[in-house]
């Protein structure tokens, strides 16, 4: 079974199914057809220049072309993480801790799924490089935003609780530590929910997508594990350093609690 | 015994404040509200960034880790809050060394509460068993100086009685400097003490 080419044609058949569920949500006053239709052209402008790229550096293997395409898609990343939290940290910091922490796990994951692992010749070829740096940012930047954003909710909601902590003695870290568990927990029940009912209700993304473009599907179940263990791994990591990092941004070296360091996102 | 003092501290509203308690003074602070009473103990406490130093028998607050430092100077804000699901959890597992106040359970006695308040649900208490216990849970820690805002705000006759009597004997017992921010002038009258009031940002005695 070969690859089956999708023609222009074919996409404008599915394209019209978004249009239909637009005059829904207009005829229901749902009040999201605007979005619906926002997101869906964006979607095609978006994949459609990516796969545009993508064929371009894909025919020459340049590892500084590599590596800004790279720093491209932490950027979007970091800045989408960003905008999914209703109270961010003020200054560079709002951006900071959330692209570092996604640096730091989908980098490190990304190294050594592709010299270890899947032991690519040269590791930076870009045909393995982008699409699974690709996976690995879209969940760790879900994990890190769930995470940072309801650490810094609950903190800002508790902050009676936090302080009174504190006040009988605790440290900084004694003081946030259930407010911190629980934003971990968050950030990472998607992925672990994703894991444990991958292929009963649903086959994964990547793993649809390898078996319309033809590949055995054993082979597509395989390598759906490898991206969903490095996924796991990489959205944990992210969330843990995002929360660490968050959370001691929360208190000041005489460990007091700084809700005057974070910002509605509505102001 | 251990006197506070307290060295151009500058609360975000009220002008630098030089002040001395000493060792077992009761200082009363009144004035109206929003005029900085308990950014003045947040402060002294170390909750909100500002300038100053505070001494506790002669250590500086600086050279103390803020836990510590809390644990020593005890802060009662005006709204109690709590953590755990039952009382008991608040409190430290050590409370049992017996000082001649009788210990933990001496002060919830003093304060009209059986042993068995540590087993209840804190979401069943009322506004003032919480502002009792509160001052119970502050006191199990042992402070070497007492911030209290507005303690017996929200209680009847009864209770306020109580409250001010278990203050009173921790004071006397321990030789401990209190800062009591009131806004009942009966009580500033009934139980003495140094009294101070703010007027325009400014720290000032009262006649």
């Amino acid at each position: 079974m070969g690859l089956i080419l999708l023609s222009p044609f074919d996409l404008a058949l599915a394209s019209g199914l978004v249009l239909l569920l637009a005059l829904m949500s207009w005829r229901l006053h749902l009040g999201v057809e605007r979005r619906v239709l926002i997101a869906a052209a964006r979607s095609t402008v978006q994949l459609m220049l990516v796969g545009l790229v993508l064929k371009a550096l894909f025919a020459q293997t340049h590892p500084a072309l590599v590596a800004l395409m790279a720093f491209v898609m932490l950027a979007a990343a970091g800045f989408e993480a960003m905008q999914r939290q209703k109270r961010r940290f003020c200054g560079p910091w709002g951006y900071g801790v959330g692209s570092f922490s996604m640096f730091v796990s989908s980098f490190s994951v990304l190294l050594l799924a592709l010299t270890v692992i899947i032991r690519v010749e040269p590791w930076y070829q870009p045909q393995y490089l982008i699409p699974l740096l690709g996976m690995l940012l879209g969940n760790a930047m879900s994990g890190v935003a769930i995470s940072l954003d309801s650490l810094t909710r609950s903190a800002w909601d508790s902050r009676g609780r936090i302080e009174a902590r504190l006040l009988t003695g605790a440290t900084w870290e004694q003081a946030i530590e259930d407010i911190r568990r629980d934003a971990l927990r968050s950030g990472l029940i998607p992925i672990v929910n994703a894991m444990s009912t991958a292929g009963l209700v649903s086959l994964p993304g990547m793993m649809t997508g390898q078996i319309l473009a033809g590949s055995p599907p054993m082979e597509a179940a395989k390598y759906q594990l490898l991206i969903m263990f490095l996924i796991s791994a990489g959205t944990g990591l992210g969330a843990v350093v995002a929360v660490w990092i968050g959370s001691r941004r929360l208190f000041d070296e005489r460990e007091r609690l700084r809700l005057d360091r974070l910002r509605d996102k509505a102001l | 015994m251990a006197g506070l003092r307290l060295d151009g501290l500058r609360a975000r509203v009220l002008a630098p404040v030089d002040l001395d308690v000493r060792a077992g003074e009761l200082v009363f602070v009144s004035g109206p509200s929003g005029s900085g009473k308990s950014l003045l103990l947040r402060a002294v406490a170390d909750l909100d960034p500002h300038e100053g130093e505070v001494w506790l028998d002669g250590e500086a607050r600086s050279a103390m880790s803020p836990s510590r430092w809390r644990r020593r100077v005890g802060l009662l804000p005006a709204e109690s809050f709590w953590w755990a699901d039952s009382v008991g959890e608040h409190l430290p597992a050590n409370g049992e060394d017996k000082g001649p106040d009788g210990g933990l359970s001496g002060v919830l006695g003093a304060l009209g509460f059986e042993p068995a308040v540590l087993a209840w649900a804190v979401s069943r208490l009322s506004t003032g068993e919480r502002q009792r216990l509160a001052l119970a849970r502050m006191l199990a820690q042992r402070p070497q100086a007492l911030l209290l805002d507005e303690a017996t705000a929200n209680l009847d006759p009864a209770n306020r009685e109580r409250v001010e009597s278990v203050v009173q004997t921790y004071r006397a017992e321990h030789d401990t400097a209190v800062i009591w921010v009131s806004h009942d002038p009966e009580q500033r009258e009934r139980l003495g003490g140094r009294q101070l009031g703010i007027r325009d940002g400014h720290l000032e005695p009262i006649n």
